[in-house]
């Protein structure tokens, strides 16, 4: 059986950063839980700071360059995404969103994605659910129920907010996320943008109402 | 490396020791395109062609691939000076451009069509007829004309007409366009862009092809015995490109109708061009009209030239950085490796162009873009006695190792060559008027309609559409 694909997207801007951090204490614990179910993984990491200036080109001209490009077809032929950004003014930091809005609309369609958050405060946390989520059930996209929040203070204390602590979330959160990653099979069918669909037969028919 | 010589300069063109050899050649087209139908190819065909050539058309073009000029018409600063031409001086300058073009000895000038400031061509043809009656040789086309906006039967008859007054000079490059409003504008939806195309081009295909249509559709009011004027010339529509970056049915349309498909190449990696044209060449054998090495393939480019590569650097870089589309993006070295842009000599640009041979095979017409970006007219015609000297020795160049199955670019002589063998072409007359071509009969013409078959293979004449 082939490894199953799995593509971090960390858009963190410090370097080190607690965002990056976040996205591999995830990927970790998904790659773990697919090897208990039998699974063999291989994840690619982005760190979105590198890729900064090629998609900001890429929103002013329309193609991607060489070294973002290869992030966008690893995240088009995934099996799994593992999306972890900076929480800024209340929602996903805009260097995220940007990179979301370069990928075309299609790529995402039956991706399990696992989410993941940072910020200052625990009182972020729900801007997973309210701005990254929408963002990705948009786009047919399937982020699984658990998001993970790490505020500043997760860090530190054993038992974070008192409920449930960091690493326990992280791995709940990575649980559910290689459930549905095994059963995808999505990186064996990769969709080509420039098949022909629709050959001019079915073009011409269906305008002449057939 | 290949150096620039003397010989290698423009000027020598069709002259009475060439012409044989460029007849030898519409008639290889013509086999090719006719394919197993077979044509007489005598001598006496020859010099019953090459008579009817001489008695009322300019020297024709000789070319295996046609080198010329496309521009989007843009009126922008001068980021060098800060200013702003008029529209009235961008319009002469345009025209003094396609000039020069022709006089340095490029083929072909094409123009865009945009109905929104800061451009200024919304009627190419009005502005192609006029560089027509100013020039002899230059191939007029269009870099696009949008089939989704305008009206084909307006399509029909304005490119006729184009024909008729530019003595066959005339082609097109049919397209979708890029700026949105324009649908709203015109009363199109642009949800519906791509089967307005497919359904408009159908349309405009068989007005040109038949004397007498009757058609409905979804997009436009229903036509009953309705003959678009004037016929086109010697009864061969013009030739069509279809332009796009990456619409793959687009390319299909193309092959399907055994028509060219231009990729503009120039704001988009090599990667893109290549995928676009490899399906087109691939359907294209598909639908009948040759092998995928027959298949009419054009390029756009973009160039900036001085003697030596600092110097052109230096110049265009205020202009790369302010450019309209670029600008503020990727710095002139990123764009320059990303896409087919060459900033350099003239050596730096032949050698990056016939690197285009690479990766789509060999082909029938290579456009650039030289004049936009508020680049000044100074400038740009510097940059045409330039681009003179380089497609004298692209022109070399690609003739070497080019396989006898692949056609010369097509022209106006080449397709009616390919339609009428030794017959003479078509020449529509007709009948008096009586207002009504469904009472008229078959035709509204005295003549005989024009005889099915086509340049490029039986499926570009599909009487009665395959709808």
């Amino acid at each position: 059986m082939t490894a199953k694909q799995i593509v971090v997207v960390s858009a963190g801007l410090s370097t080190p950063s607690s965002t990056r951090q976040l996205a591999d204490r995830l990927a970790a614990d998904a790659v773990a839980a697919l090897a208990e179910r039998g699974v063999e993984a291989e994840v690619r990491t982005f760190e979105l700071r590198e890729l900064a200036h090629d998609i900001t080109n890429h929103l002013l001209l329309g193609f991607a360059p060489p070294k973002l490009e290869e992030a966008l077809d690893a995240v088009a032929s995934a099996d799994g995404l593992i999306a972890v950004t900076p929480i800024f003014t209340t929602s996903y930091a805009g260097l995220f969103k940007s990179f979301i809005d370069v990928i075309d609309p299609q790529a995402l369609t039956d991706l399990p994605v696992l989410l993941g958050a940072t910020g200052g405060t625990p009182r972020h946390s729900l801007a997973i659910d309210y701005a990254m989520r929408p963002l990705f059930t948009y786009l047919h996209a399937v982020p699984v129920t658990t998001g993970v929040f790490a505020a500043t203070s997760d860090w530190g204390g054993a038992d974070g907010d008192g409920v449930r602590s960091l690493p326990e979330r992280i791995f709940r959160g990575a649980k559910e996320f290689a459930e549905l990653v095994e059963r995808t099979d999505r990186s064996q069918h990769v969709a080509d943008p420039f098949r022909l669909d629709r050959p001019m037969g079915h073009l011409i028919g269906g305008l002449a109402g057939e | 490396m290949l150096p620039i010589t003397p010989e290698s300069r423009p000027g020598v063109r069709a002259d009475a020791g060439g012409r044989a050899d460029w007849i030898r050649r519409v008639i290889r087209v013509a086999v090719v395109g006719i394919g197993n139908v077979g044509i007489a190819s005598g001598p006496a065909s020859f010099t019953l062609y090459a008579n009817a050539l001489n008695s009322h058309r300019p020297a024709p073009q000789e070319d295996a691939v046609q080198f010329g000029i496309f521009t989007v018409s843009d009126i922008t600063q001068d980021p060098t000076t800060g200013r702003t031409p008029t529209e009235a001086e961008r319009i002469q300058a345009t025209i003094a451009i396609a000039k020069h073009a022709e006089e340095v000895g490029l083929d072909v000038f094409a123009l865009g069509e945009h109905h929104n400031p800061p451009f200024w061509s919304s009627s190419p043809t009005t502005t192609l007829a006029y560089i027509a009656g100013q020039t002899s040789t230059l191939q007029l086309s269009t870099a696009t004309t949008l089939i989704t906006t305008n009206d084909p039967v307006k399509i029909a008859e304005d490119y006729a007409m184009l024909q008729h007054v530019s003595g066959g000079r005339a082609d097109l490059m049919i397209g979708r366009g890029n700026t949105g409003p324009v649908y709203p504008w015109f009363g199109k939806d642009i949800r519906q862009g791509l089967p307005i195309a497919v359904e408009s081009y159908e349309l405009l295909h068989r007005l040109w092809r038949e004397d007498v249509v009757d058609w409905e559709g979804k997009f436009r009011t229903p036509l009953q015995g309705f003959t678009s004027t004037p016929r086109p010339l010697d009864g061969v529509p013009p030739f069509v490109w279809h332009g796009s970056i990456r619409t793959p049915e687009i390319a299909e349309q193309a092959a399907y109708y055994g028509d060219g498909f231009f990729a503009n190449h120039i704001f988009w990696p090599a990667s893109h061009t290549q995928r676009m044209i490899a399906l087109y060449r691939q359907r294209f054998e598909h639908h009948g009209h040759g092998t995928a090495a027959q298949a009419i393939v054009g390029l756009g480019g973009q160039v900036f030239m001085r003697r030596n590569s600092q110097d052109a650097v230096r110049d265009f870089r205020p202009y790369f950085d302010n450019a309209p589309v670029y600008g503020h993006g990727p710095s002139l070295e990123e764009f320059s490796q990303q896409t087919p842009l060459t900033v350099g000599s003239p050596q730096e640009v032949i050698d990056r162009t016939l690197g285009f041979r690479d990766y789509v095979g060999d082909y029938q017409r290579q456009l650039f873009l030289v004049d936009h970006a508020g680049l000044p007219l100074k400038t740009v015609l510097e940059q045409l006695d330039l681009l003179g000297e380089v497609v004298g020795v692209l022109r070399t160049e690609f003739a070497k190792n080019r396989p006898a199955e692949v056609p010369d670019a097509p022209t106006h002589a080449a397709l009616v060559a390919a339609k009428y063998g030794d017959e003479a072409p078509r020449q529509a007359t007709p009948n008096a008027n009586r207002g009504d071509n469904l009472t008229v009969g078959a035709s509204p013409y005295q003549d005989a309609a024009a005889p099915t078959g086509s340049a490029f293979g039986p499926a570009a004449t599909r009487a009665g559409g395959a709808r």
